[in-house]
């Protein structure tokens, strides 16, 4: 296998197994590539990405602006904040509007969740979804798997418990996907109302009590509270959510193992993880960060091979 | 399918002696040079080289690395795969060395052209030579030519050269290869 199987990638579900392994293989020579003086290749010099953010982010903007750079892309940024979708524009006419000017490929986060599966139909450029509301973040969880295929040398059989706010999480989801698609077993940890309540027809057992979920896994992937798209109370305070919820430094000392410690970003230090646990030597939050930008490119060389 | 051997097994080992000992004559030392085989059908020469180097002529911590040329190809997207990259090894800098770069047949030059925009991530060498084992005579796109062939082959366009390697295929030896019965 050397060539995806999709011509867009709008989430993980979508993927196959082979298309991980691609990927993965892919993004281990673009690694390689980033460890050089000049951590530049020449490949889609001919290539126009426009990276349409109708939402907030700094890591993955970044993050895509820099893969796409580094592949020799041209790059043009649009945010929403700055743009006509304030007067008024549909989601098609502006991005159609962007494509008259000949750009071949499209990265789009979107509060919506289904954005880019209903771009992808009515728009001729390769979508690259980079978040769609609470639906998948798909790269995100390419990177974590990646970070743990790094780290312990695969994923497959692994356990990984993620914990937090499971109904709002993109991450979850596309990780909850991409992990089972490897092989690995899933459980998700977190307050019973930020717990979806079909989560476990997706094979996914739910563990109240984070001690015996740290317990059972090797990985854990520590989630933000999304207070943005909190609707509503949801726990009673903040401090109460650390303290059944939060992983700090003697509960990590008090595992008989060590685990891998994850976090997608932006922290929220001592609410979720504390300081010392995020800094610590089990945690690969930044080598993730780092993955972030070989597995874009892989991403992006892939995707862009199939455009004719 | 028809094909004719170009070279056999003791054609070849001839060969590499020849192409060992006129690097020898060039570099002596080489003691500001480095090899560097094209992936992937260049590693397995390259490799050769350097073992005879190290063996027979007793020249030893010679660099060697591999080059892949995938992501600095003319022609992504220009066909219907996907072009699938293999793994880089250089872990040297070549700002200011004597590089050799070694490939198995130099064809179009095209591949050459790709290792050349490659090679320069890695720092500002002092100089590039091309050694190849099979040099196919009338074919260039390029203005490329090597500074060591093993053999000059003259095949026509519909024609292969495919060169195998004893670790890799089995035997030593290079056909000509016609796809017309």
């Amino acid at each position: 296998m050397s060539e995806l199987s999709v011509r867009h990638l709008l989430g993980i579900k979508y993927l196959s197994r082979q298309d991980l392994d691609l990927i993965f293989e892919t993004a281990d020579h673009f690694k390689e590539v980033l460890s050089r003086s000049i951590k530049k290749v020449p490949s889609l010099r001919d290539i126009t990405i426009a990276n349409i953010f109708f939402e907030n982010s700094t890591r993955t903007k970044l993050s895509f602006e820099l893969a796409e750079k580094r592949l020799s892309a041209d790059v043009i940024n649009f945010s929403a904040a700055q743009s006509s979708v304030r007067k008024g524009e549909t989601l098609i006419d502006t991005v159609n509007n962007i494509l008259s000017m000949k750009v071949d490929m499209v990265v789009m986060r979107h509060p919506n969740p289904g954005a880019g599966i209903f771009l992808s139909k009515h728009v001729k450029a390769s979508i690259v979804n980079a978040g769609d509301g609470a639906h998948e973040h798909p790269t995100q969880a390419l990177l974590d798997s990646y970070s743990i295929r790094e780290k312990l040398g695969g994923v497959g059989g692994k356990k990984v418990v993620i914990v937090g706010d499971i109904l709002h999480s993109r991450v979850a989801l596309s990780n909850i996907f991409a992990l089972q698609l490897q092989g690995a077993e899933v459980r998700v940890c977190g307050p019973k109302t930020l717990i979806p309540k079909y989560v476990e027809s997706l094979g996914v057992r739910v563990e109240p009590n984070l001690r015996k979920a740290l317990e059972w896994c090797d990985v854990a992937n520590m989630l933000r509270i999304q207070n943005e798209r909190m609707d509503m109370s949801y726990f009673p305070t903040t401090r109460e959510y650390t303290r059944q919820f939060g992983i700090n430094k003697p509960l990590l000392d008090s595992l008989d193992k060590d685990i891998v410690i994850m976090h997608p970003g932006p922290i929220n230090r001592g609410v979720e993880i504390t300081s010392d646990v995020a800094d610590s030597s089990q945690s690969i939050i930044l080598n993730q960060v780092e993955n972030g930008v070989a597995i874009r490119m892989a991403v992006i060389y892939l995707l862009a091979s199939k455009i004719k | 399918m028809s094909q004719k051997v170009l070279l056999s097994s003791k054609e070849i080992h001839i060969i590499l002696h020849r192409l060992a000992c006129q690097l020898l004559e060039r570099h002596l030392d080489f003691s500001d040079s480095v090899l560097i085989g094209l992936q992937p059908r260049g590693t397995f020469l390259a490799r050769r080289l350097l073992e005879l180097l190290e063996t027979d002529y007793k020249v030893t911590g010679i660099p060697f690395g591999l080059l892949d040329i995938t992501f600095y190809r003319d022609d992504f997207r220009r066909g219907d795969k996907t072009l699938a990259a293999s793994s880089t090894h250089i872990d040297f800098l070549v700002e200011g060395k004597r590089v050799v770069l070694i490939d198995d047949v130099l064809f179009t030059g095209r591949s050459i052209r790709a290792a050349l925009t490659a090679l320069q991530s890695f720092g500002r060498p002092r100089e590039i030579e091309l050694l190849t084992l099979i040099d196919r005579r009338f074919s260039r796109h390029l203005p490329i030519q090597p500074d060591y062939r093993g053999r000059q082959v003259d095949a026509i366009g519909g024609e292969r050269v495919k060169v195998c390697w004893k670790e890799n295929e089995g035997e030593d030896a290079v056909y000509l290869i016609s796809d017309k019965a």
